[in-house]
């Protein structure tokens, strides 16, 4: 019988082995893969029970993590989230994060690469491990004056210094509460994120960066000019037939301009004049006249077709290849067609050309902070795109600063000031609300903030609404709020 | 309870021969004596869980608790000693050190889960753990002293059979039989339920120790030779058939994959060892397999079990009802642990489903890290030990076989549990030996314990024989 309870005991040997490597699988070899499931609660409460670091404007937290009751130990609470609630993002238990608290995750959670030795430090001397604080570039005075000034309209407002790329204010609307996303009973979260996510206004989308891009329409004129004047080396006053029709090359569809007629008087008009009074025909003529390739290039140095980190990711502009149909170009050539533009993409062309040619690339952060109050990273200015010469960038300026006085931007005129601005008034289909756009920079001799508007749905008025009308308005209320600081 | 072969009749002409008097081999006073020793040192490693469990989890030291919890256990483990210093005083001096300790730290884990569930008095699953340690640490004492000798349990082998057969029909007969979490293995007699089933693993080693005993020439002399290997009769078929049949009845009616496992595991190894043929645990294998690959495609249950196992991170799985959330969050409990865990107090493994019950282990796991597991695990090894070395040390087949069921019902419970749920085999819903929440466990579990002591107690009482 001895030999039998031998191989029984070897079996139960075995059977403990295999349990002892079972157990080191999962609790070692495993664990880090486990722990980053985003199905595991333990690693949100991992990260709950470290004090998040807060995000700070002007050095008031927007937002900030408070203590609390329950097994979360932290309430991340949001001082005027929904003023804020495209910069700051949500930050939920089980619904993942957007904004900043998603893009600087790391840094507030304590967890990035710079901050591993300082967390050693605070595990080491039993103090409460903390994460970093963020210091953002926003201004409270001009965040509330675009968060007013666009009121209740479906849109986004953005402003940004053009020397340094430092984002000013930054307002998406409809916006949310991200305190209701932050509450730590789950079902709530997923009720309040399910009504927030499926509500056909979208609130959840930061539409400065992105999320549904719209026509820019006549603001991408900057961009076709550009290209005329650069890369086709046309000069100012290079003239255009005035026609009040123009039938699409290859096509039977006709091309007016905004308000039916002719650009003005005279039998041909010049691109100046066609960039001031925003004529579209003259523009289809003239990308037509320089070719795709011309206006694909200039697109696509302006910043079309790629994304960058702000650092919250912004959505790539788009700019489709035109494939040679004379017809999509023309249109393309007033921001028509195919063509796709965020806020942000919209305020890049307005900051080449109140930069000298240069876009300094946006950016939402001025410094990451330790608790102990070390710099871990501070903000420093740097170029994204350079589509245009500093020549070209005066010749627009100047022709901006006259659609603002004399031409089809006359609502963004402040008293005392050059404005320079371009409007735009772009088609969504036949039928559907137009897009209402502003873009623009003040003052025009020295550029404190380059600006982008766009009103979305029409503004409320369908196919009646133009961007002088609904969006310049609101651009100027932010430029003031800038220049009377 | 007199018995002819008393250790005392026997020892005394082998002790006279010796012609040193002096060269005693065992002396009980010394095991006793040890035995107090790890008792104590049990005893404070529990106490000292149940205090971590509190500056863990609450940040201050309630003294009602920690005298409810803490010295309760103390009070009855080493009032079991001293009965054992008069009724067996050469008793093995490791298996109730082990038994106190890993129920110690089960009661512990369970209050720090209550703690997290935000329940107290009457309704914490600490407090009733508690009681029912009493009651299976009384009823082992009761079976310790009652039992004088565990050869008489060979003459009611019939009436074992019988008693663990009603037994296992108990939770199918409607009235008192109820349904928890699908599986059909409890009885409810008002407010309290029982799983008989855990019970009945004793009484099915005891039965099928005495049942082998006395037939095992038949079932290992003849037979055909094959491959090697003598098969048996095809009239030999029988018991190994009737147990099958019960333990796929106990799949099929019970829902109770892991219980059918470990009554047909347990009876292939006494077979095994009764009768040296490994022709045996070659049919046993082919029939269980094969029973369960059956089960597998035709009973649902069975099936989502293996799905889950094979798949438990695919959301259709996950999200299922029955489905893997449950083991998926205890390999996230465990995985928070790593390798020393959060400490006690400071996990969170009331996520996980069970997390006092069949969970117990992924609880204990996420805050005692895998350092702690590995000291469970050892423990389990050691009792495990203890045991096979009283069945190799025996004097008569019955208590061998008898010591070698009772340890490897222990052992194979162990493993389809924590093998369950640390994904080595499909989940099955049984309970952690000692660790887990549950009074039937416990006192199935307690008995073992009190019959291996009754056993070692025989075996050590016949001199000259070391162990």
């Amino acid at each position: 019988m001895n030999r039998e309870l031998k191989r029984v005991t070897i079996v139960i040997l075995a059977m403990f082995a295999t349990l002892f490597l079972s157990v080191t699988t999962i609790q070692f070899f495993s664990a880090d893969a486990l722990a980053n499931d985003s199905r595991n609660a333990r690693t949100i409460y991992a990260s709950y029970s470290k004090q998040r670091g807060p995000i700070l404007v002007q050095g008031q937290p927007i937002a900030q993590s408070v203590p609390s009751d329950d097994q979360y130990k932290y309430q991340r609470t949001y001082s005027n989230g929904p003023l804020y609630s495209a910069v700051t993002g949500y930050y939920t238990l089980d619904q993942g994060s957007s904004g900043i608290e998603s893009a600087l995750n790391d840094e507030l959670a304590g967890t990035s690469g710079s901050q591993f030795l300082s967390q050693l430090n605070s595990i080491v001397t039993g103090q409460n491990p903390q994460g970093a604080s963020v210091e953002l570039t926003i201004d409270p005075k001009i965040q509330q004056a675009a968060y007013d000034a666009l009121g209740s309209q479906q849109g986004a407002v953005i402003a940004v210094e053009p020397k340094t790329g430092r984002i000013l204010a930054m307002v998406s609307k409809p916006d949310y509460d991200p305190n209701a996303l932050a509450v730590h009973d789950t079902d709530q979260v997923i009720n309040t994120y399910n009504t927030l996510n499926t509500d056909p206004n979208q609130p959840l989308i930061n539409r400065t960066l992105g999320g549904n891009l719209d026509p820019p329409g006549s603001t991408f004129k900057i961009v076709t000019s550009s290209a005329a004047l650069q890369n086709a080396n046309l000069p100012a006053d290079h003239q255009l037939p005035n026609l009040s029709g123009y039938q699409l090359p290859n096509s039977t569809n006709v091309v007016s301009n905004a308000g039916g007629g002719t650009c003005g008087p005279g039998d041909t008009v010049s691109i100046e004049t066609a960039f001031v009074l925003s004529c579209n025909i003259p523009m289809a003529e003239l990308g037509v006249e320089m070719g795709q390739k011309d206006l694909t290039d200039m697109a696509n140095a302006y910043g079309y077709n790629s994304g960058f980190d702000s650092p919250i990711p912004v959505e790539a502009s788009q700019f489709p290849p035109l494939k040679n149909d004379p017809a999509q170009l023309a249109l393309s050539s007033f921001g028509q067609s195919n063509v796709r533009s965020s806020p942000m993409q919209i305020v890049e062309q307005s900051m080449a050309v109140a930069n000298g040619g240069v876009i300094m690339q946006p950016n939402l952060v001025d410094t990451i902070s330790a608790p102990d109050l070390t710099v871990l990273q501070q903000f420093q200015p740097k170029t994204l795109n350079t589509p245009i010469t500093s020549v070209t960038a005066s010749t627009l300026s100047s022709w901006m600063v006259e659609a603002v006085n004399s031409g089809a931007a006359t609502n963004a005129r402040i008293d005392g000031v050059s404005v320079a601005g371009k409007t735009g008034t772009a088609e969504n289909g036949t039928g559907d609300p137009y897009t209402l756009w502003f873009t623009g920079f003040a003052p025009a001799d020295n550029p404190q903030v380059a600006v982008a508007v766009v009103v979305q749905n029409g503004g409320g008025l369908g196919e009646s609404g133009t961007g002088n009308d609904v969006a310049a308005p609101i651009a100027k209320k932010v430029l003031e709020a800038v220049l009377n600081k | 309870m007199t018995d002819p072969a008393s250790p005392v009749t026997e020892a005394s002409p082998l002790v006279q021969a010796d012609p040193r008097p002096t060269r005693r081999i065992r002396v009980p006073e010394k095991l006793r004596n040890l035995e107090i020793f790890l008792l104590v040192f049990a005893c404070v490693i529990n106490a000292s869980a149940v205090i971590l469990v509190q500056l863990g989890a609450l940040g201050h030291v309630d003294f009602g608790q920690l005298v409810l919890l803490g010295a309760g256990l103390s009070v009855l483990v080493i009032g079991m000693h001293i009965a054992l210093r008069f009724v067996a005083p050469n008793a093995d001096p490791f298996l109730l050190p082990i038994a106190a300790l890993l129920n110690g730290i089960g009661i512990a884990e369970i209050y720090r889960i209550d703690i997290e569930q935000g329940v107290s008095g009457w309704d914490s699953t600490g407090e009733r753990q508690v009681v029912w340690s009493a009651v299976a640490i009384i009823i082992a004492l009761v079976v310790i002293i009652a039992l004088r000798n565990h050869r008489v349990l060979q003459r009611y082998t019939y009436v074992f059979m019988v008693i663990s057969g009603v037994l296992l029909l108990l939770p199918i007969l409607p009235g008192i039989g109820r349904e928890i979490y699908g599986a059909r293995v409890w009885i409810g007699i008002g407010p309290f339920s029982f799983q008989p089933g855990e019970v009945a693993k004793i009484a099915l080693a005891i039965f099928f120790a005495g049942y082998l005993v006395s037939r095992r020439d038949s079932l290992s002399m003849v037979g055909r030779k094959f491959l090697g290997m003598r098969f048996p009769r095809a009239r030999d078929l029988g018991p190994i058939l009737v147990i099958w049949a019960a333990s796929m009845a106990v799949i099929i009616f019970q829902h109770d994959l892991g219980t059918a496992l470990l009554y047909f595991g347990l009876f292939v190894v006494m077979l095994y060892v009764a009768t040296a043929r490994l022709s045996w645990v070659i049919i046993g294998f082919v029939l269980f397999l094969g029973g369960a690959l059956i089960a597998s495609q035709v009973l649902t249950y069975v099936n989502d079990r293996f799905a889950n196992w094979l798949n438990p991170f695919d959301p259709v799985n996950y999200d299922a009802i029955g489905g893997s959330y449950q083991l998926v969050q205890g390999l996230f409990g465990l995985a928070n642990g790593g390798l020393i865990g959060t400490g006690l107090g400071q996990g969170s493994p009331a996520i996980t489903p069970l997390a006092q019950s069949d969970y117990i282990v992924a609880s204990i796991g996420e805050e005692l890290g895998m350092a702690g597991l590995f000291a469970i695990l050892c423990l389990y090894l050691l009792f495990i030990a203890r045991g096979l070395r009283i069945s190799f040390s025996g004097t008569d087949d019955f208590g061998r076989l008898l010591g070698v069921g009772l340890t490897f019902v222990v052992a194979l419970q162990c493993f389809i549990v924590i093998g369950g749920v640390t994904r080595v085999i499909p989940l099955t819903g049984l309970t952690t030996p000692f660790l887990a929440a549950g009074g039937s466990s416990l006192v199935a579990n307690w008995i073992i314990v009190a019959l291996l002591l009754r056993l070692s107690d025989t075996v050590r009482s016949q001199p000259r024989l070391v162990v």
